[in-house]
């Protein structure tokens, strides 16, 4: 039966649709979108299948690769969680692949079936490293997807190279530091997989480990350099602002969250509530670090001129958020994470697309590009919007009930700067999005008039003074349906917030809670 | 005296890939010329490897494939063995840092080309401008 191998086939098909793609090159860029295309959907549909199966069972499926039989062997794992985070991760790239039409042609003349191979190599790796069940394959697959996401972000301009290289640096350091966590752990156990890891390390003789606890130490920090959580962020807003405009889009919403995810299980699975908040008892210092990323990284988008680069620390502030949700230690706040998990991965999908496509019509980076944004792009306008008020945190989009979880959980623990670094982060995006929105309704539209006639832009209107001041010129079609898509799904995730949470987030709270 | 003796020489393999390992980081971290950074990176993942090979050796100990004993009889202490599964891992872990090392190679050869350097100072100057 199919449906048997669904948890192999969601992340064989796109590795198998990646080494189709470099060989596809004489059949030409329309065959290495459709097949792209292909490979994005089967995942997508398997990981729905195994969901379906897992919530409908309400038991985990268990898959052994090859049938080696675990610990030996390596284990598949698709849980309420892990399933949760496949069907979005398969879902942003296939919304992203649908995108990348227009943008990945024009960003990548030549060999685009080489990109596309990345594109699809790089969602390999992140698939693998959420279904997977074993802290080693984890590793591999880690670097699988990094290693595509420095091929992906260094096909950027100019500058990104230098960029890239410096995320190369740190990703590795913070993979290396992962590596080297699990040979802690592996001395100390002997084992890889991560159920029988969690069985050994919960044993009397292993409470008290020191050797346990900096493998941890060491696991967490590789993660924590992975997903850019302050102050170990300094490689993110310049590795994600300079890539081209479909890697922005993948990597950007992608890959902090997958590093979220993997925070989560090396917590939750590999070691236990008690360990984490009783033997480490970092939790007071993590808080204040995440707190502390919410607000700067929000004020420093507020700061930025450059479009991308206020999303990109945008997305710093949102691993705060995420990073204290799941360290306050009570059931709300957990739930708030991985809500937020899923919310900010569509949210921030959202306004990559829309910012996108304003920059593909616009040729402008800037905020100016902006002005007369509702004229011009009224659709993507509104995408925009509900994206923007999905940061905010307005009802009934997703972002609301993410943070209404965070809070409630930060207040249940007392942790009472945390609730406050959300509230403040959500007022400073509100003034940022204001701000963005006030360029884009009531921008100087004669100066944009003026500009299009000098030159700048290539979706310019080549000037015709008499004309009533800019003309319509929307996104185009295969730009327009996933950004719709992703802004409709933010609403639908709003309003199903009850169901999410009770029948896929709600199973999955550790022991303890 | 003797503990502290005991304590740096009975742990040799551990402190040699933590040597190794802080080089490698001072490497990543403070050099200006991004071929070094580099040989660091390099140097910081031999470091680790290192240590997962030391923790699968073992004094008289064969490869993992079972052995008869005088009467026949197979030999299944494991004393015996040595674990080859740490090297296993390293096998993978090589094969990433090769393909690491040759995408870092491809991205200075890249950044050499736009900036006309590898020097750190020298390329923000010129991004700068």
């Amino acid at each position: 039966m199919m449906i048997d191998q669904a948890p192999a086939l969601i992340v064989i098909i796109p590795l198998f649709v990646s080494l189709l793609l470099t060989l596809s090159g004489p059949l030409g860029p329309r065959f290495a979108y459709g097949l792209l295309l292909a490979g994005m959907a089967g995942s997508l549909i398997f990981s729905l299948l195994a969901l379906g199966q897992v919530v409908g069972d309400n038991q985990a499926i268990h898959y052994r690769m090859g049938d080696w039989r675990p610990p030996m062997g390596i284990e598949l794992v698709i849980d309420h969680l892990s399933g949760v985070v496949l069907v979005l991760v398969s879902a942003c790239a296939l919304l992203t692949a649908i995108y990348s039409l227009r943008t990945a042609a024009e960003d990548n003349p030549d060999r685009l079936h080489h990109y596309y191979a990345l594109f699809a190599l790089l969602v390999t790796g992140l698939l693998g490293m959420t279904a997977s069940g074993d802290v080693f394959n984890l590793y591999v697959l880690l670097e699988i997807s990094a290693l595509s996401s420095y091929g992906l972000l260094a096909r950027g301009r100019g500058p990104a190279y230098y960029a890239t290289f410096k995320y190369l640096i740190v990703g590795t350091i913070g993979a290396c530091f992962y590596l080297l966590g699990i040979g802690y752990l592996y001395i100390m156990t002997g084992s890889l997989n991560m159920l029988d890891l969690a069985e050994i390390i919960s044993r009397p003789e292993l409470q008290e480990s020191v050797s346990i606890k900096i493998g941890f130490s060491l696991m967490i920090l590789g993660v924590w350099i992975k997903m850019a959580l302050f102050p170990l962020h300094a490689w993110l807003p310049n590795a994600y602002s300079k890539a081209g405009t479909t890697t922005a889009c993948l990597i950007a919403p992608l890959m902090t969250k997958v590093s979220v995810y993997i925070m989560l299980r090396i917590m939750f699975t590999v070691f236990s509530v008690d360990f984490i908040f009783d033997s480490i008892a970092w939790s007071q210092v993590v808080i204040y670090l995440a707190s502390a990323a919410a607000v700067i990284g929000m004020i420093t988008a507020l700061a930025q001129r450059d479009l991308r680069m206020m999303l990109t620390y945008i997305v710093v502030a949102e691993i705060g958020y995420m990073t204290g949700g799941a360290w306050v230690a009570n059931a709300a706040g957990y739930t708030g994470a991985v809500y937020h998990i899923l919310a900010d991965g569509l949210m921030t999908l959202c306004l990559f697309m829309a910012v996108g496509a304003v920059i593909y019509r616009t040729g402008q980076t800037s905020l100016a590009a902006m002005q007369g944004i509702f004229k011009r792009m009224p659709i993507t306008a509104v995408v925009l919007v509900i994206g923007a008020a999905s940061i905010i945190g307005i009802p009934p989009t997703c972002g609301f009930f993410s943070k209404f979880y965070l809070i409630q959980g930060a207040a249940q623990a007392g942790a009472w700067v945390f609730v406050a670094a959300l509230l403040i982060a959500s007022l400073v995006a509100a003034v940022m999005f204001f701000k963005m929105l006030e360029i884009a309704f009531f921008g100087d539209l004669k100066a944009l008039e003026q500009e299009s006639a000098g030159g700048h832009g290539h979706g310019s209107h080549d000037g015709h003074g008499a004309q009533p001041a800019v003309a319509r010129h929307e996104a185009p079609l295969s730009m327009l349906i996933p950004m719709v898509i992703t802004a409709a799904s933010l609403i639908m995730l709003g309003l199903y917030t009850k169901e999410v949470v009770n029948y896929f987030i709600g199973w999955s709270i550790p022991a303890g809670f | 005296m003797d503990e502290i003796f005991h304590f740096i020489i009975g742990k040799y393999n551990y402190w040699a890939s933590l040597v190794l390992l802080f080089i490698g980081l001072y490497g990543m971290i403070a050099k200006n010329n991004l071929m070094k950074k580099i040989i660091g990176m390099v140097i910081f993942q031999t470091a680790i490897l290192l240590f997962f090979v030391s923790i699968g050796a073992k004094r008289d100990a064969s490869v993992p494939i079972i052995k008869f004993g005088p009467d026949q009889q197979p030999l299944l202490e494991a004393t015996a063995y040595a674990n080859p599964l740490p090297h296993v891992l390293i096998l993978t872990a090589i094969v990433v840092g090769v393909a690491t090392l040759g995408v870092a190679l491809a991205i200075l050869q890249k950044i050499q080309r736009v900036h006309g350097t590898i020097e750190e100072d020298e390329i923000l100057e010129d991004q700068r401008r």
